[in-house]
């Protein structure tokens, strides 16, 4: 179904937001509201919004491909972005993807065998003065969760785990 | 000293509209659009030497006042990308002080005549965006937003637009691009965005900072402005503190404030009570300041004095390092993030990020040679000058001083 059918009201309040002109720019927000459900964007929802905003799919591809929060591949429902760059790692950040991997069973970049979480290590998330962190990417958006331990962690794993089989 | 900027911490429910107006809020936006001319806006900006805050410093009111008013409509963006790792200013203050932050954009945009401004906020500030979409709309409510303000002919509207995850579009023309639904990837300047900007369109780019320092200088004066800080650099900053200090955090100080003040009367001085041996005042984009001399620590954190230690201020985003951690290391660190962030749209830095990373892997894995330490320093020199923007130039700063300044460390790491 296409993303006007599907979500009327979300995809004319995103359009209204640029001039005539500019309609390309709603190509980012519509990836997300395509990336909503599964998590990743496949080929039709790209030729969807290619179609609306009259570009061509190669310049919806392009878009997809440059920025870290699209995804093209289906992964755990949500994804656990551990941020391991400078100022986290000064604060112990690598030492805690380390817990975290061995208390999960999965290294970085696997999926655990329930296909809840898929966990990852990404770049600088503004967050510094509260490491260890990380974010959650997933069917409500994006959510940070700062001043982490591994027991925290697992703690929200649990709930991330009867949220999922809530909604199923 | 009561805050400026991070006013939430002295204030409760600053984020609530009531609070914020019962607190003088939007009285200087209201004041401006009914009995302020434009550019007696930006005339007081120019005067109070506000700097923009998102590192490079560019004075204000000089950017605002480069608008080309023969090519209309204007626009006005927010840069809210804050992306340098060991930033996380503007994040606590769109959080804590939204309203603030959005009566100076709506400044900015009534003094260069805009009547759409755009807040560009990083993919991963989901929450904060939705957040800032329900101030909008309130503001809409109580008619500080909308067409025909207070009575007058000046409308206005805001809009949020989410990034998806790109350091680079933190550069304001990448920005842009982004914003206009393409790959972020910086253009060729000139021409600068106040000539040719968002759809080709006089553009003003500010960062979160910047603006939310605004409805404070109308409502108190260019004077009141300058009676903080330095001549050179008036007013407050929101130095982000981080690394290894035992309380990394948020201090807004008047510039000028002493390194040592911020790690030891603010920060609660270096953890395990380990000496400072390096500082990077603006992030991971920074050369190191190496403190081999306890005096360094007295160096007044302004624009002109930082340089004198062979450094930028930046965003003043500052990150401890103490004498624990090796420079092998941190180069890695720093390395990497700038191949992963580097956009591909030039050579020198597509491929000397890729080659330096190589480079610093291997001599931090112990697979190096002296030869190693050698070329990684002229691979980073070779770029320097010659990339189209500046995430190139500061992917080679921590390379550059790193190896200059501590080499010992390097040759420990190749030796062992």
């Amino acid at each position: 179904m296409s993303l006007a059918k599907k979500y009327p009201k979300e995809v004319k309040q995103i359009l209204s937001k640029y001039p005539p002109e500019g309609k390309r720019s709603a190509v980012m927000p519509l990836l997300f509201l395509a990336q909503r459900e599964d998590g990743y964007i496949n080929k039709a929802a790209m030729q969807d919004i290619a179609k609306m905003l009259e570009i061509t799919e190669t310049d919806v591809a392009a878009v997809v491909g440059f920025y870290t929060l699209y995804h093209e591949k289906k992964e755990g429902k949500y994804r656990m972005q551990v941020c391991t760059d400078l100022p986290c790692a000064l604060r112990g950040a690598e030492k805690f993807m380390d817990a975290l991997c061995s208390n999960l069973g999965i290294k970085v970049g696997e999926t655990t065998p329930d296909g809840i979480v898929t966990l990852e290590a990404v770049m600088c998330l503004a967050a510094c003065d509260k490491a260890p962190m990380f974010q959650t990417q997933g069917p409500d958006g994006i959510k940070y969760h700062e001043n982490m331990t591994v027991d925290r962690t697992m703690e929200l794993m649990r709930t991330l785990k009867n949220a999922v089989g809530e909604a199923q | 000293m009561s805050h400026i900027l991070l006013r939430h911490r002295d204030i409760a429910d600053l984020d609530k509209l009531s609070v914020y107006k019962k607190n003088g809020g939007l009285a200087a936006f209201k004041n401006a659009v009914t009995k302020m001319k434009p550019t007696a806006v930006t005339d007081v900006v120019k005067n109070s030497g506000l700097r923009g805050r998102g590192g490079a410093g560019f004075p204000t009111g000089m950017k605002w006042s480069f608008i080309d008013n023969k090519n209309w409509p204007h626009y006005v963006v927010a840069n809210a990308d804050e992306s340098e790792p060991g930033t996380f200013k503007d994040r606590e203050i769109m959080e804590g002080n939204p309203f603030q932050f959005l009566e100076g954009l709506a400044l900015a945009c009534y003094a260069v005549g805009a009547n759409v401004g755009y807040v560009y906020l990083r993919g991963e500030f989901w929450e904060l965006g939705a957040a800032l979409d329900e101030q909008i709309a309130e503001l809409e409510e109580a008619g500080y937003l909308g067409d025909k303000l207070f009575g007058t002919d000046y409308s206005l509207r805001i809009y949020t637009h989410l990034g998806a995850g790109a350091y680079i579009c933190g550069e304001e023309t990448a920005l842009l691009e982004s914003l206009e639904g393409k790959r972020g990837q910086p253009r060729n300047r000139p021409p600068f965005p106040p000539a040719v900007g968002l759809y080709g369109k006089p553009t003003i780019i500010n960062n979160v900072e910047t603006f939310t320092n605004v409805p404070m200088i109308l409502a108190n004066g260019a004077e009141w402005y300058k009676t903080m800080g330095t001549a050179d650099s008036p007013g407050v900053k929101i130095f982000s503190l981080s690394g290894r200090v035992r309380k990394p955090g948020n201090y807004e100080l008047p510039l000028g404030t002493t390194f040592r003040d911020l790690i030891y009367k603010h920060g609660g001085g270096v953890q395990d009570s380990r000496k400072v041996k390096a500082i990077m005042p603006a992030g991971a984009s920074s050369s190191l300041i190496l403190v081999d001399d306890d005096k360094v620590l007295d160096t007044p954190m302004d624009y002109a004095t930082v340089r004198t230690l062979k450094a930028d201020l930046g965003s003043a985003s500052i990150i401890v390092i103490d004498d624990t951690v090796s420079m092998g290391w941190l180069i890695n660190k720093t390395v990497h993030f700038f191949n992963h962030e580097s956009c591909g749209k030039c050579t020198p830095c597509r491929e000397g990020t890729y080659w330096m990373t190589h480079l610093t892997e291997r001599i931090q894995g112990g697979h190096g040679a002296k030869a190693d330490v050698d070329l990684l320093l002229n691979v980073a020199k070779q770029m320097q000058g010659k990339c189209l923007c500046a995430l190139g130039e500061f992917s080679t700063m921590a390379v550059v001083s790193g190896i200059e300044r501590f080499r010992q460390d390097f040759d420990q790491a190749v030796k062992a």
